[in-house]
C-alpha cells in the first residue's frame, strides 16, 4: 500500500477490503469517478437490506430538520471534562431549538469509565446515541451488531467529504459513525516562554536533544510527561514510530501484521530511551492534566500531546500563547509528514428507543451548524465538516487545520488503530515497564510479541 | 420430652418449613456462588470476548493458563504483591491490633475515645481511604513531602507505592483487628486471670500462657479475615492507579481483563481461577481447623 498523499486518501485507506472491493465493482460497472464512490455504500445497502430502507423512509433526517421525530432522545456522552462537556451541551441546545418536538437527555459518564465499560454499556440498555471514535473499535461494534446502521442519515448530510464517509463505514459497507471533530497530536509549547529564552523549533532529533539540554540548563523540564492513566505515552510511541518506521509500518504494526520483537520496534524504543531523560521524571504518578499544567506554568518547555492540552489553558490570551510543531524528523528517508489526528463523533445504538429522534440528532451532529458550535465552545478541536466557517477559529485552530491539511498521512492513535484488548492489557503495562526500566528493551519487545501472537492469534 | 425419631414425626407444615429452609438457601448458594464459580472456570478455557452468545467462543484448552504464567508480565508481580499484602496484614496489622486491644482492655482513662478513634477508619470504604491518604502522599501537594521536603512520588513510584498503599490499608485494618481482639478479651473469664495472679504469674506470663490460648477462636477469625482482606485488596489500589505500575494485584488484573474495554473474558477468567485456587487453599486450612475443634 503506497503512503496516502492526502488526508482523503488516508481515510479511504481505512476502509476494509470488503468495502473497497465493492467500490471497484461499482466503478467497473460504469461508475463516474468520485461520485460513484459516495453512492457505492448506500446504493448497495439499500438494495440488499430492506429493513434500513424502511426505517430511512420514516426517519429520513436531513441535517436535523426532520419533522416526524418527537419525544426524548438519550445521549451517552464520554465528554466529562468541563470544556468538551459544555461544547456538547451547546450543540444539544441548538438541536432542541431547531427541533421543537425533541428533547435530548445527556448522560455524561467519566471519559475513562465510559471507555472501559463500553462493552457492557452497549449490551445493556445503551442510550439512543453515544459518543465514540473512528477506527478499529467502531468497525468492531458495527460487525458485532452493537451499533445501528445510519447510512440513511449520511445521504442527507452536507459538507462531509467522501474520505470521512469511508472512515465512518463498517466492514459491511454501511455507515455507523457520524464524525464531529478531530484534533492533531504534536509538540506544544508557549510562545512567550520560547521567545524569552530564544528557543527555536527543532527540525531533527539532534535539534530536539540540543534544545532539551538547553532547557535543562535553564532549569526547565524539557518535555512535560504524565502517564498515570497509561494511554498518553502511547502517543509518544506512535510519534517516534511514525518518524522511525513511517506510516505504513504503523498501520501494519497496529493491525498485528508486523513483528513487535523485530529491529524496527526496537529502534523505536531505543530512540525513545535516548530522549527519555528529557522527559519530566516520575511520570507514572502524574496525569496528563498535571503535566499540561506544568507547561502552562512554564515549568516545562514543551509537551507532546493532543491538541486537547489547550483545555488546561485559559481561553483567550493564554490559549493564543500556545503553539505547536510536529515531532521532528528522525530519518530523512521517512520524513516528518505523518501525523496523528483522531476523529471523535457519534454512533447510534443497535436498537434505539427513539430511532427517528436519534437519526435526527446524528444528522444534526454532522452538520456545519452543530460542528461550528462545538468548535466554538471547545477551541482544542477542529471541525470535520467543510461547511464550518473557519473565520471564527482561534490561531491554534487555524494552525491545526493547516497542519492536518499539509500532512501526507494521518493515523488515529494506538488504542484506536489496534485491538483494544491488546492496547489496554499489553501495551499499557509494557510502555509503563519501559518507562520504569528503559534498559531492557530486548525482553520487553519479546514479551510484547509473545502476547501479540496470543491475542491476534497469528 | 420425647426423643426425636426422624422426619416421620413432623407434621405436614413442619415438613414444608424444613424443606423450604433447605431448598431456598441451597438454590441461592448454587445460583449465586457455585454457578458463577463453575462458569468462570469453564469460561477460562475459552476465548470469549464478552459479546454475543457464548456458543461462538472457541475452546482454547489450557492456553489461557499457559499464557498467564509464561507471557503475561503483570501476573507474577501480582501474586507476589498479594502475598506481601497477606504477610503485612498478618504480621503488622494483627500484632498491632492485638496490642491496642490489650491496652484498651486495661480500662484506662478515655479508652472509649481511643477505641472510637482507632475504629473510625474501618467505617470508611477502602476507596475513600485511598483518597484520604492521597492528601498525605501527593508528590507536589502532600503533607509528607511538605514536612520532609522530599520529592518522593509515594503513589507513583513503584519502589514505594505498594508500601504506601499497605500503610493506608493497615491503618484501616488494624482497627478492625483491634475490635475483634477487644471483644475476645472482654470475654475472657476474669477468674482465669485471678487464678493466674494467685499462682504468681507475671503480667506477661498471664497474657501469653493464659489469655492468648483462650483467644484461639478469635485468632482463627483474625487469620481468616486477614486472608480475605489480602485477597480482596482491590478498591484501594484501583483508586490509586487502576492496579498498574507496581500495584498489580490478582484482583485488579482480573478486572482489567474482564470489566475493561479489553473484554478478554476467557483470559480474565483464567486469572480468576488462579485466585479461586489460592483462596481454596486457605479455606481448606480454615475448615480443617474448625472441624478439628468441633470433634
Amino acid at each position: 500500500m503506497p503512503r496516502p498523499a492526502t488526508f482523503e486518501e488516508y481515510l479511504a485507506s481505512l476502509v476494509p477490503p470488503s468495502v473497497r472491493g465493492l467500490d471497484r465493482r461499482t466503478l467497473l460497472t460504469g461508475g463516474i469517478g468520485l461520485g460513484a464512490l459516495t453512492l457505492a455504500g448506500c446504493g448497495d445497502g439499500g438494495g440488499s437490506s430492506s429493513t434500513t430502507s424502511a426505517s430511512s423512509a420514516s426517519g429520513s433526517a436531513s441535517g436535523g430538520s426532520s419533522t416526524a421525530a418527537t419525544g426524548t432522545v438519550t445521549l451517552g456522552s464520554n465528554q466529562s471534562d468541563a470544556v468538551p462537556k459544555a461544547a456538547i451541551q451547546s450543540v444539544m441546545d441548538a438541536f432542541q431549538k431547531a427541533n421543537s418536538g425533541l428533547t435530548v437527555k445527556i448522560n455524561t459518564v467519566d471519559h475513562n469509565t465510559f471507555q472501559e465499560n463500553i462493552n457492557n454499556y452497549l449490551q445493556g440498555s445503551p442510550d439512543d446515541v453515544f459518543t465514540w471514535f473512528a477506527g478499529y473499535r467502531m468497525r468492531f461494534f458495527a460487525s458485532q451488531g452493537l451499533a445501528g446502521d445510519i447510512s440513511d442519515v449520511w445521504t442527507g448530510v452536507q459538507g462531509l467529504n467522501d474520505a470521512l464517509k469511508k472512515s465512518s463505514t463498517g466492514d459491511d459497507g454501511k455507515q455507523y459513525f457520524m464524525p464531529s471533530t478531530y484534533y492533531p497530536w504534536a509538540i506544544f509549547y508557549r510562545k512567550s516562554l520560547w521567545k524569552d529564552k530564544g528557543y527555536e523549533i527543532p527540525k531533527t532529533l539532534d535539534d530536539l536533544k540540543a534544545l532539551g539540554a538547553k532547557m535543562k540548563a535553564d532549569g526547565l523540564d524539557p518535555i512535560a510527561f504524565g502517564d498515570k492513566d497509561g494511554w498518553p505515552a502511547m502517543g509518544t510511541f506512535d510519534q517516534i514510530n511514525l518518524r522511525v518506521n513511517g506510516y505504513d509500518f504503523h498501520v501494519n504494526l497496529m493491525a498485528g501484521k508486523e513483528d513487535w520483537a523485530g529491529d524496527k520496534v526496537k529502534k523505536v524504543f531505543e530512540t525513545w530511551r535516548d530522549i527519555l531523560p528529557l522527559h519530566q521524571a516520575d511520570s507514572l504518578g502524574r496525569t496528563w492534566q498535571e503535566a499540561a499544567q506544568s507547561l502552562q506554568q512554564k515549568k516545562s518547555g514543551m509537551y507532546l500531546l493532543g491538541m486537547f492540552v489547550a483545555q488546561q489553558f485559559e481561553k483567550g490570551a493564554e490559549q493564543d500563547d500556545l503553539d505547536f510543531f510536529t515531532f521532528p524528523e528522525i530519518d530523512s528517508a521517512i520524513g516528518a509528514d505523518a501525523i496523528e489526528a483522531p476523529i471523535d463523533g457519534y454512533m447510534m445504538a443497535a436498537n434505539p428507543k427513539n430511532e427517528a429522534g436519534a437519526k435526527a440528532l446524528l444528522g444534526f451532529a454532522g452538520s456545519a451548524q452543530a460542528q461550528g458550535l462545538a468548535v466554538a465552545s471547545d477551541p482544542s478541536v477542529i471541525a470535520t465538516n467543510s461547511g464550518v466557517d473557519t473565520a471564527g477559529y482561534t490561531a491554534l485552530q487555524k494552525k491545526a487545520v493547516e497542519f492536518v491539511a499539509s500532512a501526507k498521512s494521518i493515523a488515529q492513535f494506538m488504542d484506536r488503530d489496534t485491538r483494544p484488548d491488546f492496547a489496554s492489557t499489553v501495551m499499557i503495562p509494557a510502555i509503563q515497564d519501559f518507562i520504569k526500566n528503559p534498559a531492557d528493551i530486548d525482553n520487553l519487545v519479546k514479551n510484547i510479541q509473545a502476547q501479540k501472537v496470543s491475542i491476534f492469534g497469528s | 420430652m420425647a426423643r426425636y425419631k426422624g422426619i416421620n414425626q413432623l407434621s405436614g407444615l413442619d415438613r414444608i418449613v424444613v424443606a423450604l429452609m433447605i431448598v431456598v438457601p441451597t438454590v441461592l448458594v448454587v445460583w449465586l456462588v457455585w454457578l458463577p464459580a463453575i462458569s468462570s472456570v469453564l469460561l477460562s478455557f475459552t476465548n470469549w470476548n464478552g459479546i454475543g452468545p457464548i456458543g461462538q467462543a472457541k475452546w482454547m484448552g489450557l492456553k489461557n493458563y499457559h499464557d498467564v504464567v509464561t507471557i503475561y508480565p503483570p501476573f507474577w508481580p501480582a501474586v507476589r504483591h498479594n502475598l506481601i499484602w497477606l504477610a503485612v496484614t498478618f504480621l503488622v496489622s494483627t500484632p498491632l491490633g492485638m496490642f491496642l486491644a490489650v491496652l484498651l482492655d486495661k480500662e484506662m482513662r478515655a479508652s472509649r475515645v481511643y477505641q472510637t478513634a482507632f475504629y473510625l477508619p474501618v467505617v470508611l470504604s477502602l476507596a475513600l481511604v485511598g483518597f484520604i491518604w492521597q492528601l498525605l502522599y501527593s508528590r507536589d501537594q502532600g503533607l509528607i513531602n511538605g514536612l520532609t521536603g522530599s520529592k518522593i512520588d509515594w503513589y507513583g513510584d513503584p519502589k514505594y507505592n505498594l508500601w504506601a498503599a499497605l500503610v493506608a490499608a493497615c491503618w484501616r485494618h488494624t482497627g478492625y483487628i483491634m475490635l475483634l481482639y477487644l471483644a475476645g478479651l472482654k470475654g475472657v473469664d476474669v477468674s482465669l486471670r485471678e487464678a493466674a495472679r494467685v499462682d504468681g504469674a507475671s503480667e506477661k506470663q498471664t497474657f501469653f500462657k493464659i489469655v492468648f490460648p483462650v483467644l484461639a477462636p478469635i485468632n482463627i477469625i483474625v487469620l481468616v479475615v486477614s486472608v480475605i482482606e489480602a485477597l480482596r485488596a482491590f478498591d484501594l489500589v484501583w483508586v490509586i492507579n487502576k492496579g498498574r505500575n507496581g500495584l498489580e494485584l490478582i484482583a485488579t488484573l482480573v478486572t482489567q481483563n474482564i470489566v475493561g474495554e479489553a473484554s478478554r473474558i476467557g483470559f480474565g477468567s483464567a486469572l480468576a481461577t488462579f485466585m479461586l485456587l489460592i483462596s481454596s487453599v486457605f479455606i481448606a486450612i480454615y475448615l480443617r481447623i474448625v472441624m478439628k475443634e468441633q470433634r
